[in-house]
């Protein structure tokens, strides 16, 4: 609260994002201690989350008043016109304090209170039960063992307390093989197949720099080969684009030219060459060190692949070209689609998804497990993980499957989200988007198999929505020590069981459960299959949004039918009353009374419903809200610039529930 | 079935000239009824059979044919019946096998040319059924031999490719040659849509369905302002117009004359649609001949008055012109030109420029190739579509066609479309925003109305703009993809609007086949006296009645449609518009819908 000096601002003008016509909407701006609020004259209201915002701007003086840009990290961007420019300071120096926080405690979801009790708090925790859905896997069983060496977080801190791993692998060789991985990450199991008794394991990179070797590892990865009874290679996947390991590993093997070459290196960087000599060497060997892959020698019956998905760096700044594509004013198709190549983000996209096909298609063809890591196997590795085992299992094509496949490979085995997500102050360099990467894949495969998901794209986006809100506890902090250390549990709450509570909101309509369990899917990777994702990085410029949902009059008239296929069985069972008491011969008029009168409340009902089916209403609201004045069609004839009527538009209604 | 079997392979290498009349609608599917008894033996124009008043020549009723016209119309040679199909077709028959793409299996047969179609008979003991392929949707073809055997690459205006792998190089050579002549033949009455009789079908069923009286009876009852002109009868003020149109009552047919004559090709300002809620109108034209001089005429201004007089009191007008200023300006060295302000108070002219004729033929040609490529390598798609332009042109084409629209509903204003001839992206236009504002032409029905109405009534040239596809090698001369292109926005505007459209996919795929190829007569000559001249109502079946067959219906509708009366707008920006996979990528798409 110390950081709000003005709490109302009025007459803001929020100007249409795409207009190149400086078309705006004017009302008042509230502060408040979480939200922005913006409510124009016609009453709609706009709420901003503070830890929503991702940048805040504030532009050049303008005759009409002082800009205010505001991005989020939901892709809404704003751009308010506040008249004074004191205003416009106070609120940007608020906005600037407000969206950045120091400490987690000062974070949303310590203070927010959806009204629970300590019970209902604790029983939403315990939703997800990851031991549980290692026992639907099918493990621990006779290769495959609960490993106690992390219960205390010694071997690995940014692993959960527990890990499978195979069962002949003992503690020294696990604890030796940690030692030889990056951030002590030793590979142990991600996924268990049961048909094909193949694994999904996953590490970080061996620290391997100068040919160096580790028994102990070699032996784990012999146990992970050796726990398939069915094949005995098993396929070691490196992320990693093979041309920058590669150009590294040529040099590797002269020590010699490497450290000239890592030395000129280090001589550019600003920071080193100020050091002294002792610390340059330090920083070489590191280097050297820090970096590195298996060698298909030392290793008995692994296949080594390289699958090129790019670094954390890469990814932000092509997401950062893709959304100054997208927002250009009066951006032409060439322009957009020239911009949406240059980005590289689609392909990005497939390579995650051409990674994680090869995952499963090594474990359903080859009957093969499979080892996955990238540098610290905490990004990449937990993308071609958690995507392979969405194409293989269709449990996690459910709404709860899905929760638990975030929990498990993402939230359990310590994807950096507080530091991705940037929910506090910290290293810019540090942000980047994998994790709406991974929600992007999954939203391909959506488009792709319409049937084979449970969930439709809301769901998704509600889900992306909250990894940035800092609302609900699940996804702040780095790993789960650092979830325990900050008593989230008891602190805030978790939020699986509201997003199941809201299920219907989240349902796909096409959704077809009958498949068997473990139906494969095949996504096709051909560039045309990628497509952008308006409603995710537009999902706030809705007059870019198809004006009609077919998804919702497939709900009415699914929730129809359910309600048409109940009265049957009503009425049926009725009728079976009836004769049987007919054949008993006690046919009463009390009987009769209760028969009849339910017939014309049930004609009511069903003409009830019957609207609903047909939703005019909705209809006609949404091509209402197709207003030729939001369409930007007439920018160049002046004589259009009549004020036109305000329009109702749909909300996702994500940040409603946070108020 | 049997009969056509020995026909087939029964009658050796000798000149074959069997027309076929095939039972099922559409010319290139795989038949499933065939109709031995309509096999018309060297008779390629049917002459015999039609009655003698109805020759074009002698009915009193219709305009007398210059000799220039006639062999125009009726091919190189004066006589139809003198031709014969039998000097094209070169070969009996061979052995092929046909490959249709990466996912259906391939046909083994005896192949076989007639005069409009290529048969692949496979044999008596296999189970599939004869396929057929109509000539004239051949756009390209290409043949290889080698060896003992020849290989034939056939590329269709549906953007299908066709693969044929034939034995013997003499029988390729044959059918080759024989099927490049008979799918470039240019006589419109040799051509298949007058020897097509489907069962079910009468002749001239459906050509009553949508004449410019229906549509006037209509805005007769919203308004009284407006009259139904028969003042091109005869064809004589503009060959491009219907025999009717519909003008301000104010205006006399003496008038209208001098308005003809003051715009190319005759095209005076008619009415295109009547905005019942708003009462103000959609109206069409070509480019005035102001000329070099800025000559004035003082009927077409009277008109344009009149119109504003008709409307609601106060409307303004708006010209829309489909041409740049600059390229407005230059016309007039050529003796076209646009409207003077000071000529026509009340009315102001907005320019927007659409491309048309070659470059959007070009766009079109690249397009495809880029759709083409993606079965080999997938990098650069993106590139490749940016490069083509041709979402560019549906999005300037859609923020038109709503600019035309916003000014009818939001306006109130009246719109006048016109470009130079008038006959292309004026009806873009006019057409995409009646689609737009008129809830009754999103139905089947009232969208097949609006397509006879806008564009084959209203002087689209199909025979010239439809005569090659995306694959023709020939140099583009009058080609222009305008109609796809209006089909392609169209299908933009269902895919934003999933619920307001009566038709699906279906139809508006359906169009673009028929209207580059057709056994029907609906998108044959290039306006409605050609058509009158080549007695195309009499003499062909409709494609309309085709489509409202109950069966074919099913295939054509949208099961999601909800009837709304509101105006539908749509997202033009790059992020809305999508490719229309449907079409570009129908044949090549390995999985179409899962």
């Amino acid at each position: 609260m110390e950081h709000i000096r003005t709490t109302k601002v009025e007459q803001v003008k929020l100007l249409d994002r795409f207009s190149t016509s400086n078309k705006s909407l004017t009302g008042t701006l509230y502060l408040t201690a979480t939200h922005l609020l913006f409510i124009d004259s016609h009453q709609k209201e706009t709420w901003i989350l503070h830890h929503h915002i991702a940048l805040v701007e504030k532009l050049a003086l303008t005759t009409s008043g002082c800009p205010l840009v505001i991005q989020c990290k939901n892709f809404r961007i704003v751009h308010f016109i506040v008249p004074r420019e004191r205003d416009c300071h106070d609120i940007y120096n608020s906005l600037l304090q407000l969206s950045k926080q120091a400490k987690y405690e000062d974070l949303y979801a310590f203070s927010y209170n959806p009204k629970q009790n300590d019970l209902e708090r604790l029983r939403g925790w315990q939703l997800i039960d990851l031991a549980e859905e290692y026992k639907r896997m099918g493990v621990p069983n006779s290769n495959w063992q609960l490993s106690d060496g992390n219960r205390e977080y010694k071997i690995c801190e940014t692993y959960p307390r527990e890990l499978y791993v195979p069962r002949i692998a003992s503690k020294p060789i696990i604890v030796g093989s940690s030692k030889f991985r990056s951030k002590g990450r030793f590979p142990v199991l991600s996924y268990y197949h049961q048909n094909k008794e193949a694994a999904i394991c996953r590490c970080s990179q061996p620290l391997s720099g100068f040919s160096a070797r580790c028994l102990e590892d070699e032996h784990l990865l012999q146990a992970i080969s050796k726990a398939n009874p069915v094949n005995r290679y098993m396929y070691v996947m490196d992320t990693r684009p093979k041309h920058r390991m590669q150009s590294w590993w040529a040099t590797q093997k002269d020590i010699g030219r490497i450290i000239v070459r890592i030395s000129s290196k280090i001589w550019n960087d600003e920071k080193i060459r100020e050091s002294d000599e002792k610390k340059r060497l330090n920083a070489m060997a590191n280097r050297a060190a820090g970096k590195g892959y298996e060698n298909e020698d030392n290793y008995s019956n692994i296949r080594f692949q390289f699958v090129g998905i790019e670094n954390i760096h890469v990814m932000r700044s092509s997401l950062q070209k893709l959304l100054e594509v997208n927002g250009t004013k009066g951006l032409s198709v060439g322009d957009f689609y020239s911009g949406l190549e240059s980005s590289g983000w689609l392909r990005h996209i497939k390579a995650v998804m051409d990674a994680a096909i090869f995952l499963a298609k090594a474990i359903m063809v080859e009957n093969a497990s499979v080892l996955v890591h990238c540098s610290d196997g905490w990004d990449r590795t937990s993308q071609v993980c958690s995507l392979g085992s969405l194409l293989l299992d269709s449990y996690y094509r459910t709404i709860k499957g899905f929760m638990v496949l975030i929990e498990k490979d993402w939230i359990s085995f310590g994807h950096k989200f507080s530091e991705r997500c940037g929910h506090l102050d910290g290293d810019p360099k540090e942000v980047s988007p994998v994790f709406t990467q991974f929600l992007e894949c999954v939203w391909h495969l959506t488009e792709q198999f319409p049937q084979d998901f449970e969930f439709n794209e809301a769901f998704l986006l509600q889900i992306h929505e909250h990894i940035h809100s800092c609302q609900f506890g699940n996804f702040l902090g780095n790993c789960q020590k650092e979830r325990e250390e900050l008593k989230l549990k008891e602190k805030t709450y978790s939020l699986w069981p509201f997003l199941l509570d809201d299920q219907k909101k989240y349902l796909n309509p096409l959704y077809s459960s009958k498949s068997p369990k473990f139906a494969v899917l095949e996504p096709n990777t051909v560039s045309f299959n990628f497509k952008f994702w308006r409603n995710m990085y537009h999902q706030f410029d809705r007059t870019l949004h198809p004006r009609q949902s077919v998804f919702n009059i497939i709900m009415n008239m699914n929730e129809q039918n359910k309600q048409l296929e109940k009265d049957i069985k009503d009425l049926e069972s009725k009728i079976k009353q009836r004769k049987n008491k007919q054949t008993d011969g006690i046919l009463t008029k009390e009987l009769l009374h209760s028969v009849h009168p339910e017939s014309p409340t049930l004609k009511t009902s069903l003409c009830f419903k019957e609207q609903t089916l047909l939703p005019v209403n909705h209809a006609l609201r949404t091509i209402e809200g197709s207003n030729p004045a939001d369409n930007r069609y007439s920018e160049y004839a002046e004589e259009f610039s009549k004020s036109e009527p305000g329009v109702v538009s749909l909300e996702y209604g994500v940040a409603r529930m946070t108020c | 079935m049997d009969e056509i079997e020995v026909s087939l392979t029964g009658s050796g290498r000798g000149p074959r000239s069997e027309v076929l009349a095939v039972g099922g609608g559409n010319s290139c599917e795989t038949v499933r009824s065939l109709l031995p008894r309509g096999l018309l033996n060297s008779c390629p124009a049917g002459v015999a059979s039609c009655p003698a008043s109805s020759c074009p020549f002698q009915s009193p009723r219709w305009p007398r044919l210059t000799l220039l016209e006639s062999v125009l119309l009726l091919g190189p040679r004066p006589t139809p019946s003198a031709m014969e199909f039998s000097e094209l077709i070169r070969t009996g028959g061979a052995q092929a096998k046909l490959l249709r793409g990466p996912e259906v299996p391939p046909l083994h047969g005896t192949l076989c040319v007639t005069g409009h179609h290529l048969l692949l008979s496979p044999g008596p003991q296999a189970t599939s059924d004869l396929w057929l392929l109509l000539l004239r949707s051949v756009d390209s073809i290409e043949k290889r031999v080698s060896g003992d055997s020849g290989t034939i690459t056939l590329r269709c205006k549906d953007l299908r490719v066709l693969q044929l792998d034939i034995e013997g190089v003499e029988a390729t050579r044959d059918i080759a040659r024989s099927i490049e002549a008979l799918s470039s033949l240019e006589s419109v009455i040799t051509s298949f849509p007058f020897f097509y009789r489907p069962k079910g079908l009468r002749l001239g069923d459906a050509w009553h369905f949508h004449p410019p009286e229906r549509y006037y009876k209509r805005v007769a009852r919203e308004t009284n302002a407006w009259r139904l002109s028969e003042v091109n009868e005869d064809f004589s003020l503009c060959p491009s117009y219907p025999r009717a149109v519909i003008v301000p009552r104010a205006v006399d047919d003496d008038a209208l004359a001098c308005c003809a004559r003051f715009r190319q090709g005759g095209r005076f300002p008619v009415l295109s649609y009547h905005h019942a809620p708003s009462g103000t109108v959609l109206l069409r034209s070509s480019q005035p001949l102001t000329g070099p001089q800025k000559r004035r005429c003082a009927e077409d201004e009277e008109l344009l008055w009149a119109v504003l007089a008709g409307a609601r009191p106060g409307a303004r007008g708006f010209i829309l012109d489909t041409r740049s200023a600059q390229a407005a300006k230059q016309a007039r060295m050529t003796g076209g030109g646009t409207e003077a302000r000071a000529a026509y108070p009340g009315w102001k002219r907005l320019h927007r420029p659409l491309e048309r004729g070659r470059p959007l033929q070009e766009s079109f040609v690249r397009l495809v190739e880029a759709c083409g490529y993606l079965a080999q390598s997938t990098d650069c798609w993106r590139s490749r579509l940016e490069a083509c332009h041709w979402l560019g042109h549906v999005k300037e084409a859609l923020s038109t066609a709503c600019l035309a629209a916003q000014a009818v509903e939001r306006e109130g204003a009246c719109v006048l479309v016109h470009g130079a001839e008038g006959t292309d992206s004026t009806l873009l236009v006019t057409s995409l925003a009646q689609l737009i504002l008129d809830p009754s032409s999103r139905t089947v029905a009232g969208f097949q109305e609006l397509v006879e109405r806008e564009w084959i009534q209203a002087g689209h040239p199909f025979q010239l703009r439809c005569a090659h596809s995306a694959f023709s090698h020939a140099r583009p001369k009058h080609e222009a993809p305008t109609f796809l292109l209006f089909l392609d926005c169209v299908w933009q505007l269902g895919h934003q609007f999933p619920l307001s459209l009566e038709f699906g996919e279906g139809l508006l795929l359906a169009l673009f086949e028929h209207a580059y190829a057709s056994p029907f007569g609906t998108f044959l000559c290039s306006s409605e006296k050609e058509r009158c001249l080549c007695e195309v109502r009499t003499r062909t079946h409709s494609l309309w009645s085709g489509l409202n067959q109950p069966k074919e219906q099913r295939k054509l509708r949208n099961p999601l449609y909800v009837p709304s009366p509101l105006a539908i707008w749509p997202s033009v920006e790059p992020q809305s518009l999508r490719l229309w996979q449907g079409l570009f990528l129908r044949w090549t798409r390995p999985n179409l819908q899962r």
